[in-house]
C-alpha cells in the first residue's frame, strides 16, 4: 500500500485512525505519558527561574534597606 | 585551563556568556524538536503502514526507541560532563552534568512506562525481569540517585562534584544496556536498527523513527539550555550580571 493510498485508508477516517486498529488503550496512553513528561521536564526550570529571580530581587531589596539604616545610623550623633 | 583548549570555548565557560549563548540556541533547538516531532509523528502515527505481525501497536515504537536511546546518550553526556567537572572543576560542567540528570531520568521514565504498554498486548505482561527491563530501570534509578546525591548537600558545588562521581561509575550499565539483547537471552527483542549497517526495517517505518530521534536530541538540547541557563541564575546570584537580570525582569 503506498503512503498515499494509506493516508486515504487511515488518515483520511478520523475513527480508524484513534482505533489504532484496536491497540488504542495503548497506543495512546503511550503518547500521552510521552508528552506529559516532557511538558513537565520544560514547565519546571520555567517556574524555578522564576522563583530564583523573585528571591534574589527580595534579598537585594533587604540589602538596600538594611544598608539604607546602617549609613542613618552612623550619621546620627 | 590547558592550552590547547581555543580560546571561544574558554570564553563559552563563563556563566554570563553560556547564559547567553544558551539563550540564543533554545529557541532554535525547541523549534527543530517540535518541527522534527510533528513530521516524524505524522510519518508515523499516519503514514506508515501497520505491521504485520504487530498491527497498530508497534506504532509505540515511535516514542519508545527515541527515548530510549535518548536516556542512554544523555547518560553518557552526563557522565563526560561530571568527569570534565572533577577534573578540571569547570563550573560550567557541573551545570551540563546536574541539569542533564532529570532530563535523562524523564526519558528513561518514558521508556519504561511505553515499553510496558506495548508490552502488555505484544508480550502479554506489563513488566518481565529480563536483561534489557532490569539494565533499564537500573538505569532510571542511577540518575535518581545522581539527583538525589546533588540534592543532599548544602553546598552545591561540593554536592555537584559528589554526584559527579557517582554518574561516572553509573556510565558502565549503559553499554550493559545496550548489549543486554545480545549478552543475555531476553524477551526483549535485539536491536532492529544498525547505524553502521543494514536496518532491518522498512523505510516507511524507519524514516519517521529516525526524525523523531532528531526530535527528541534537538529536545534535549532545548531543554538543556533552559536548565543550564536556570542553574546559573542560581548559582551566580551575588554576581551583577545575574542582579541585572533580576531587576529587568521585576514585575511592577
Amino acid at each position: 500500500m503506498s503512503a498515499m493510498q494509506h493516508l486515504l485508508a487511515v488518515g483520511g477516517d478520523a475513527a480508524a485512525f484513534f482505533r489504532m486498529g484496536g491497540y488504542a488503550a495503548y497506543v495512546w496512553p503511550a503518547y500521552a505519558v510521552f508528552f506529559a513528561v516532557l511538558v513537565a521536564d520544560t514547565l519546571a526550570p520555567r517556574l524555578r527561574r522564576r522563583r530564583i529571580l523573585r528571591e534574589l530581587r527580595g534579598r537585594l531589596t533587604r540589602q538596600a534597606a538594611r544598608e539604607r539604616r546602617a549609613t542613618s545610623v552612623s550619621r546620627s550623633p | 585551563m590547558s592550552k590547547w583548549i581555543p580560546l571561544w570555548l574558554h570564553k563559552l565557560g563563563s556563566p554570563p556568556t553560556f547564559y547567553r549563548f544558551a539563550g540564543a540556541v533554545r529557541p532554535w533547538a525547541m523549534g527543530l524538536a517540535l518541527l522534527a516531532g510533528a513530521i516524524g509523528l505524522y510519518g508515523g502515527l499516519v503514514l506508515a503502514p501497520a505491521d504485520y505481525q504487530q498491527g497498530d501497536a508497534y506504532r509505540i515504537i515511535f516514542i519508545h526507541v527515541p527515548s530510549a536511546w535518548m536516556s542512554m546518550f544523555v547518560y553518557a553526556v552526563m557522565g563526560v560532563s561530571g568527569f570534565m567537572a572533577l577534573v578540571w572543576r569547570m563550573k560550567l560542567a557541573e551545570v551540563v552534568a546536574m541539569e542533564s540528570a532529570p532530563i535523562g531520568a524523564a526519558f528513561t521514565f518514558i521508556t519504561l512506562v511505553t515499553g510496558s504498554l506495548w508490552g502488555k498486548p505484544m508480550w502479554g505482561t506489563w513488566w518481565t525481569w529480563d536483561a534489557r527491563l532490569t539494565s533499564e530501570l537500573v538505569l532510571l534509578f542511577l540518575y535518581l540517585g545522581v539527583i538525589g546525591l546533588y540534592h543532599a548537600f548544602e553546598d552545591r558545588r561540593q554536592g555537584a562534584r559528589a554526584a559527579s562521581f557517582l554518574a561516572i561509575i553509573g556510565v558502565i550499565n549503559v553499554p550493559i544496556v545496550h548489549y543486554s539483547v545480545v549478552w543475555w537471552n531476553t524477551l526483549h527483542q535485539g536491536s532492529t536498527v544498525n547505524v553502521f549497517g543494514h536496518s532491518k526495517m522498512a523505510w516507511d517505518m524507519l524514516w519517521p523513527l529516525l526524525v523523531m530521534t532528531l526530535a527528541t536530541k534537538a529536545y534535549y538540547a532545548a531543554s538543556l539550555c533552559r536548565r543550564a541557563r536556570t542553574d546559573l541564575l542560581a548559582l551566580e546570584g551575588g554576581k551583577d550580571w545575574v542582579r541585572q537580570i533580576a531587576e529587568a525582569e521585576a514585575t511592577p
